[in-house]
């Protein structure tokens, strides 16, 4: 009995949104390899679903960040960049010392690229993160430049030609990919569901209160930045597995921003938001790229950015709120219940003998008595005494 | 084990020529309830600011339990055993009642926990976390915010804002606790109920409380010892009956 008590708390606080995330990514990659195994993936949903899965860590992992830590940093892909050169440069040169197994490679280069971005992190987020608002955006910004110009200048990651590593098998880099990002989502939602998330949210909410309370701002300040910065990086292995060729152009600030838009459209705060935000743009910009090719080209542009601001304006707008609360099934609950708290509580107040009656102020009823009166289940006793004594002391005046 | 719990030496701090506090000297016992009452800017805050480490003292320093803490920071202040709650209330607006009591609770030892073993929920993640939900409950007990302890803290009254502002500060276990104008915007039913609150802390959590109110009413009941502060220099110290007749307080505050 009271194991049901606490699963249906669980789900009446919320909680259940934590694992659904997971439930849908796991059936969705299930469908995947069923078609893939049946039928077979055409070739481009095969390069197009590793890059929804790194497009939803890059966007899990800022939304730590930007919502969660509420500090806006405009440099992820400068950590993704980072990422991708190091990592991938890791496995080429695993692939030629011996005959490691493909799996065994992508996942040590993985860690490595998230090492080494965690370390840059640390590198930035230590003077950067004592500025606040826009200039910490600005210094990240300029952190995501000036790495992208290193790599750029840098003969030994192929220079402005880019950096070719090796694809890998279409096939099972998908689910690779998605497995990847259950990771990430499982490591972000548990560090934001513990002690450490609390404190990390504090800080957003009131940071001169949060150092009051004895929380190590810095520390959470860090920790947060370099655990973003490590699941940029190990986005950046994943997207050098699905390109082949890494080039830095694809990490400017357009990038960075496009990442921001995911999260920022998932809502700040929200993990399961970044998911769905971060699958449908990367998705519209895949097949917009694909559909509008040629002489109309230019007009991608154009219809993207339209399509953003539909998407924003349309989901802030308030009609579309009321039907978005309205389809929630929480609501519906606490809608009927609310309801038949009104009928209830407005039953009861009317057996209450009042003097004076609420529809018609001025009539005052002498002649009920308080003595025995029924009491209203949800009105508090110790009020209701107070109530009496009030209306009892104003009696005697009379 | 020093005589005093709170000791300060001269402490004053200026801003640029503005000298807001100077040669302040306070000594408190160890489990007073200690007032600290003055007019508007006489600088009752910036002594809570500079004791809390918000403000670096330009003169003089203090000590707490005969341990110097100037030039700490306001973490490490804390964890020596100094917390507070502020004029207008700082709550985690958005967590709820009881998550504000936890974050208080956050550097305890007992519930120490790092955060690779909350990622990857280490059986140890479960414990503390119960640990410290069962803790906050007890504290919000005392406070009589137990049936809110879901609520938004944003949605609560004033009144029990200001009362979860204080349950959030003794979460941290402090030695001393700062409070500033704890019966601001209190109903005469909600500052008798913080009356029996804080005498009830002091004894129960062997608490030391320095307090800034402008309620005299509430001054007068609860504390033993006054300082009064005017243009960032003392008026006047000692026992509260005496404090409050002293013809120089009394024009400090009423004018004449």
């Amino acid at each position: 009995m009271a194991e049901m008590t606490t699963k249906k708390n669980r789900f009446q606080n919320g909680k259940w949104k934590n694992y659904i995330s997971y439930i849908v990514i796991i059936i969705f990659l299930a469908i995947l390899i069923i078609i893939n195994l049946t039928k077979g993936l055409g070739f481009s949903d095969k390069s197009t679903l590793p890059r929804i899965a790194f497009s939803c860590i890059l966007a899990v992992s800022l939304n730590l960040v930007v919502g969660f830590l509420g500090e806006l940093s405009l440099g992820h892909a400068g950590f993704m960049c980072v990422g991708a050169y190091l990592g991938c440069y890791t496995a080429n040169v695993l692939r030629t010392s011996g005959n490691i197994p493909e799996l065994v490679t992508i996942i040590l280069s993985m860690l490595v690229a998230g090492v080494v971005a965690a370390v840059f992190g640390f590198i930035i987020g230590l003077p950067a993160l004592r500025l606040k608002g826009d200039y910490l955006a600005i210094a990240t910004l300029a952190f995501g430049e000036i790495v992208r110009c290193i790599f750029k200048n840098l003969p030994f990651f192929g220079g402005a030609m880019g950096m070719s590593t090796k694809l890998y098998d279409g096939n099972t880099l998908f689910i690779i990919a998605f497995i990847t990002l259950l990771f990430v989502v499982f490591c972000c939602q548990n560090l934001i569901n513990s002690k450490h998330g609390r404190a990390v949210v504090a800080i957003r909410d009131n940071e001169i209160a949060a150092k009051a309370m004895g929380i190590n701002v810095t520390y959470y300040k860090l920790l947060i930045f370099m655990v973003a910065a490590f699941f940029a990086g190990m986005a950046g292995v994943l997207y050098g597995a699905t390109i082949g060729t890494i080039r830095q152009e694809t990490f400017s600030y357009n990038y960075s921003i496009e990442i921001l838009v995911m999260v920022v459209l998932g809502g700040m705060g929200s993990i399961n938001g970044s998911l769905i935000a971060a699958a449908v743009i990367t998705w519209l910009n895949i097949t917009l790229q694909s559909q509008l090719s040629g002489a109309l080209a230019p007009v991608k542009s154009i219809v993207y950015a339209l399509i953003l601001i539909i998407i924003v304006v349309f989901s802030n707008a308030p009609a579309m709120k009321g039907f978005r609360e309205s389809i929630n099934p929480r609501n519906w609950r606490k809608k009927t219940e609310d309801a038949g708290k009104i009928k209830n509580d407005a039953a009861a107040w009317d057996r209450i003998p009042t003097k004076i009656r609420m529809d018609d102020p001025l009539s005052v009823d002498t002649r009920t008595t308080y003595a025995d009166s029924p009491v209203p289940p949800d009105v508090v006793v110790k009020n209701r005494d107070e109530l009496y004594v009030k209306e009892e002391t104003g009696k005697e005046e009379e | 084990m020093a005589e005093y719990l709170l000791e300060t030496q001269d402490l004053g701090i200026s801003f640029g020529g503005l000298k807001a506090v100077q040669h302040a000297n306070i000594k408190i016992k160890k489990g007073q309830i200690y007032g600290m009452v003055g007019p508007n800017g006489a600088g009752k805050t910036t002594i809570f600011n500079m004791l809390t480490g918000v403000y670096l003292p330009t003169t003089g320093t203090f000590f707490l339990d005969g341990e110097e803490l100037k030039g700490k920071t306001q973490e490490q202040i804390n964890h020596k055993g100094i917390a507070r709650t502020f004029q207008n209330i700082r709550l985690f607006s958005n967590m709820s009642v009881i998550r504000n009591v936890m974050v208080g609770l956050h550097n305890q030892p007992q519930y120490k926990c790092s955060f690779l073993t909350s990622t990857f929920r280490l059986p140890k993640h479960f414990r503390v976390e119960r640990e410290m939900r069962e803790h906050a409950r007890e504290i919000l007990r005392v406070f009589g915010l137990e049936e809110e302890r879901n609520a938004l803290a944003c949605n609560l009254p004033y009144g029990q804002q200001r009362k979860l502002e204080i349950a959030r500060a003794l979460a941290t276990n402090p030695k001393l606790i700062l409070l500033d104008e704890p019966a601001a915007g209190m109903n005469p039913q909600e500052t008798a109920d913080l009356v029996r609150i804080v005498k009830k802390i002091r004894d129960e959590f062997d608490l030391t409380v320095l307090l800034i109110e402008h309620d005299m009413k509430f001054v007068s009941t609860i504390c033993e010892e006054l300082t009064v502060l005017n243009f960032g220099t003392v008026l006047i110290q000692g026992d509260t009956e005496t404090c409050l007749n002293d013809p120089e307080v009394i024009k400090a505050y009423i004018g004449g």
